[in-house]
């Protein structure tokens, strides 16, 4: 990834389920809600799908931030995908952070797909917090 | 100790006279002072070899994952724990582990002495009453065998195996100790300090796998950072690279850690890999008050859910 230097924007890898958030996101743009360009979408079946160590190895790549996205609670087309997702996140989280990563880098979310104007403010969010936080540098691979 | 090496012995003898196992897991004499090895032991005249001191610091569930044998172990607290952990998930029969519970006295950490010892060779080494005394060429020393005791020692709360089916010994009773006072010491630093904490510390790795090699818990035919295809893993000595290694391994034993300290003492380069382990079982103690090793029927945290599980990290 380009190195940051002026008019430096971040980049930010969302993973989007394939059921919820991604038809969330899909809902935000025919509803043509704006949000900042700073996403680039993958889109996984499940955020049970979303290996932790997609998260790391984003962040080694040098992404600046991270966001999971998925059903609510209770809303997974898997029945559980989400709820084993989220203890996995928690773990994730919660160690990375204490590894040194700056909270604010990992953003997990659940956004249903009638939720698009969610979707907008959830984007929306991540790009400041990691606009504030500044170019990954942590982790990355030179 | 001493009368639990006895008592060792004894139920060693009995289970091999009876033919209850195939084999003996166990400690003997080093040929270094300080230092136990691993031994298996099949007939009943060998079974005096078997020691049990504060140097047994081999966790020898190890030893048992994949077996067919019916075999018997030696087990302080630690072991114990992994031994259960190993269980569930299928890497034990428990039908065929004969587990001889030994009390723990805590052990000694040979990297603490070693730097005591300031690059003198050490001849002779006995620990008697609270105390270690060494001798060398030159020298004589006798210190405070606490503060010698390993890190994970010193908190360890389960010096009596949660599990076992002969016991050895006297029971050591449990103490409550603040385990957590280091990773907690470390979470009141910023962000940034604890980067460059951990940058430093991981900086030290050379990446020879000791760590992953030693514990009960990797068990894994190929590990993930083995695999060649697909390569998930860079396998260079890149501070990236083996910041991840590290980390990706301490979220594998997330759950499942039982505290046993065999990383730390098996790592050449003294780096203290139980900072990052000891995080995980903070993460299970308090999301999910869990505690790695004490049951065998209990599902660990990341092997199952909840609906009303913590979220508070999730927009």
């Amino acid at each position: 990834m380009e190195s940051a230097g002026e008019g430096w924007t971040p980049k930010i890898l969302a993973f989007l389920c394939n059921w919820c958030s991604y038809a969330g996101a899909d809902l935000a743009g025919i509803s043509r809600m704006q949000y900042p360009p700073n996403i680039r979408v993958v889109r996984v079946p499940c955020s049970g799908r979303v290996n932790p160590y997609f998260v790391i190895k984003a962040l080694q790549h040098g992404w600046d931030g991270v966001l999971v996205s998925g059903c609510h609670p209770g809303d997974c087309h898997y029945i559980s995908g989400n709820l084993v997702a989220r203890r996995r996140f928690a773990v994730l989280k919660d160690l990375l952070e204490y590894f040194g990563i700056e909270p604010g880098r990992l953003n997990f979310s659940w956004v249903s797909a009638a939720e698009g104007e969610k979707f907008a403010i959830v984007v929306k969010d991540v790009v400041e917090k990691v606009k504030s936080l500044g170019p990954a540098e942590r982790l990355v691979k030179r | 100790m001493h009368n639990a090496e006895e008592s060792i012995r004894e139920a060693a003898k009995k289970l091999l006279s009876e033919k209850k196992v195939d084999l003996i897991v166990g400690h003997e004499q080093g040929t270094l002072p300080l230092r136990t090895t691993p031994c298996f032991i099949d007939k009943v005249e060998d079974v005096p070899k078997l020691v049990w001191n504060e140097n047994c610091d081999a966790n020898l569930s190890k030893y048992l994952i994949g077996r067919k044998e019916r075999m018997g172990v030696v087990a302080k607290g630690c072991d114990a724990r992994s031994i259960a952990v190993c269980t569930f998930e299928k890497q034990i029969v428990r039908d065929n582990v004969v587990i001889i519970g030994a009390p723990c006295s805590g052990l000694i950490d040979k990297k603490k002495v070693r730097t005591k010892l300031e690059g003198k060779e050490l001849l002779e080494a006995t620990i008697e009453d609270e105390q270690i005394q060494l001798k060398g060429e030159g020298f004589e020393l006798v210190l405070p065998k606490k503060d010698f005791v390993c890190s994970s020692c010193l908190t360890c709360r389960h010096k009596t195996p949660p599990i076992y089916d002969v016991f050895a010994g006297t029971k050591v009773p449990e103490v409550e100790a603040d385990e957590f006072s280091d990773v907690a010491d470390l979470e009141a630093k910023s962000s940034k300090e604890r980067w460059t904490h951990f940058k430093e510390a991981l900086d030290k790795c050379i990446r020879c796998y000791a760590c992953r090699d030693v514990c009960p818990l990797c068990y894994c035919k190929t590990c993930f950072v083995d695999q060649t295809m697909p390569i998930w893993f860079g396998k260079t000595t890149d501070l990236s690279d083996t910041m991840i290694y590290h980390l990706v391994r301490a979220f594998h034993v997330a759950g499942r850690c039982v505290d046993c300290g065999a990383c730390s003492r098996a790592c050449p380069m003294n780096i203290n890999l139980r900072e990052l382990m000891k995080k995980t079982e903070k993460i299970m103690k308090e999301r999910y008050n869990y505690t790695a090793g004490l049951s065998l029927e209990k599902v660990p945290p990341l092997g199952e859910f909840k609906m009303d599980d913590s979220q508070e990290f999730i927009k």
